[in-house]
């Protein structure tokens, strides 16, 4: 990076297996107290199903919960790109015109405070069964994580930043995009992260509601069917997916802000 | 010219009919206690922030708009943590839409001047903070302004890079011989540097004397124990020490001249 001939720093870092056996050796340890627990005869297995159990079922009906899975995941990845695409930009316009900002913001706060779940059937009525639907309420759950970090990240330039560039002569819009923007993208990735999540529980309510695919119908059926096995196996598909989501989510992030506090390998950031 | 500030509890007058000539090409230095208005000073001469009432006047225009072609530097380097350090000095020629290209070897060029040469694909992060004011300065310099506004510019840093950085920008000022205002609160900085000091009074400040420098440049740190330099630090301790900045508790209630 330097010098060549100077001497390489060595990173001291702890050991990188660490950071995958903690939680594997924690999982298992989990699994075999539940196995144990299950075996023991204490509970019926609609109560308590043995991890093995299952196992067992989730191979058998794999099929199934990958198809119903892939279900929600598109309407997860649908409705948190909706949420990009419009809560981004209208984040943008309501710093940019305080007449926007009054008119819109109490409108915002309002779709907030009601219970999504309670707009869900409405959304139901209007748009059908499909995508669509489950979609915008992935999209109702999912946005406003990102309006409120894009906002807390496009107002909170340091006044020196902008100084120094309106010295130079900068126009607002050569303001807004060589300062304020690149500014607020960590807490626009923040946004992002926690909608990510939100959106998956946004997808699975709307399976709930419309009770005609995805995994929230798998759920609401094996529930029904008293088949608790196949309950837990499409739950585990399901955190599984989500952690996939959110690991993915962080991958983006690490690449488009390679020089953020956050991403910095040597320990002084959050990143583990 | 005066400025006041509504806080919203109150207004208040933080300069008071300051009038303050810079001739081209000379270096002027502003000392002044804290909280005396010297950044605002800085920030209205820049066009950043209007005055209440009054004028600044470059040349013949008054500024009432940013002055499109200053170099500015503050305390915090305000480097843009995702622009690499070449990138950042390059800022200003970006804004101003002009041709990268010849600007990127003076960049290049500047960068070597403060000893900067193998961190231009750095990003702010990875440098120390003497270095990251190091990349500021080069910053303020590259469009080749002809007016460089810098508050407290050396204040964040240790005592050492902060006198290297004070020759540095001497080397820098006496090659492109630029107007320069600096405001600061070092004494020594300030006769060190400038051809002009410029007291200020605690608030609301107003210009309470103007020091002319003689000394010979380029000056040199043996310079500080010459007992010239000496006379010079020591009237403009006796203008602070008459407003009561260095008084003491009930002292500092009523100060000798204030008002």
């Amino acid at each position: 990076m330097m010098a060549p001939a100077a001497p390489s720093v060595r990173r001291r870092r702890r050991p990188n297996f660490a950071v995958y056996v903690y939680p594997v050796v924690t999982v298992a340890v989990l699994f075999v107290v539940w196995e144990l627990l299950a075996r023991a005869g204490y509970f019926p297995r609609y109560i308590l199903p043995a991890p093995t159990g299952i196992a067992a079922r989730f191979v058998q009906f794999k099929g199934l919960i990958a198809r119903e899975l892939l279900v929600t995941m598109e309407e997860t990845l649908v409705g948190f790109a909706l949420s990009v695409v419009f809560g981004i930009p209208l984040a943008m316009a309501l710093c940019a015109s305080r007449t926007f900002n009054c008119a819109v913001y109490p409108l915002l706060i309002g779709s907030q405070v009601v219970p999504k779940v309670a707009l869900a059937p409405l959304f139901l009525l209007w748009f059908g069964f499909g995508l669509t639907s489950k979609a915008l309420i992935v999209f109702l759950v999912a946005f406003f994580p990102i309006v409120v970090d894009t906002i807390v990240g496009l107002s909170s330039t340091e006044p020196g930043k902008l100084y120094v560039a309106r010295a130079a002569g900068a126009t607002p819009l050569q303001l807004f995009w060589r300062v304020r923007l690149p500014n607020a993208l960590p807490a626009i990735f923040g946004g992002m992260k926690v909608a990510i999540t939100l959106a998956v529980v946004g997808a699975i309510v709307g399976d709930f509601i419309a009770a005609e695919s995805g995994i929230g119908r798998l759920l609401l059926s094996a529930n029904g069917n008293m088949d608790t096995e196949l309950l837990f196996a499409a739950i585990l598909a399901l955190i599984a997916a989500g952690i996939v989501l959110f690991l993915l989510m962080e991958a983006v992030e690490k690449l488009a802000l390679p020089w953020h506090i956050s991403q910095r390998r040597d320990g002084s950031g959050a990143a583990p | 010219m005066s400025k006041e500030y509504d806080t919203g509890d109150g207004v208040i007058r933080a300069l008071d009919g300051v009038s303050l000539d810079l001739d081209d090409g000379e270096f002027l230095s502003i000392v002044g206690p804290s909280g005396c208005g010297k950044s605002t000073l800085m920030l209205i001469a820049a066009g950043l922030v209007p005055a209440t009432s009054g004028t600044v006047t470059i040349g013949v225009t008054p500024v009432s708009r940013p002055v499109t072609n200053a170099g500015i530097a503050f305390q915090d380097a305000t480097l843009y943590e995702w622009r690499r350090v070449l990138e950042n000095v390059l800022l200003p020629v970006e804004i101003q839409r002009r041709d990268l290209k010849p600007f990127r070897r003076r960049a290049r060029e500047l960068l070597a001047m403060v000893g900067m040469a193998d961190f231009e694909r750095k990003y702010p992060f990875q440098l120390s903070g003497g270095m990251r004011q190091r990349v500021a300065l080069c910053r303020a310099l590259i469009h080749d302004p002809p007016l460089l506004l810098m508050d407290e510019p050396f204040g964040a840093l240790d005592a050492l890079s902060r006198e290297q950085l004070n020759l540095e920008l001497q080397d820098l000022w006496q090659q492109n011989r630029k107007t320069v205002l600096l405001i600061t609160h070092s004494i020594q900085e300030a006769v060190f540097l400038s051809d002009r000091v410029a007291v200020m009074s605690p608030r609301p400040g107003r210009i309470a004397e103007i020091v002319a420098i003689d000394l010979p440049r380029p000056r040199t740190f043996d310079l500080i124990e010459a007992p010239e330099f000496g006379r010079y630090s020591r009237r403009i301790r006796e203008v602070f020490a008459s407003w009561g900045v260095f008084a003491r508790g009930p002292e500092r209630q009523a100060p000798a001249r204030a008002r």
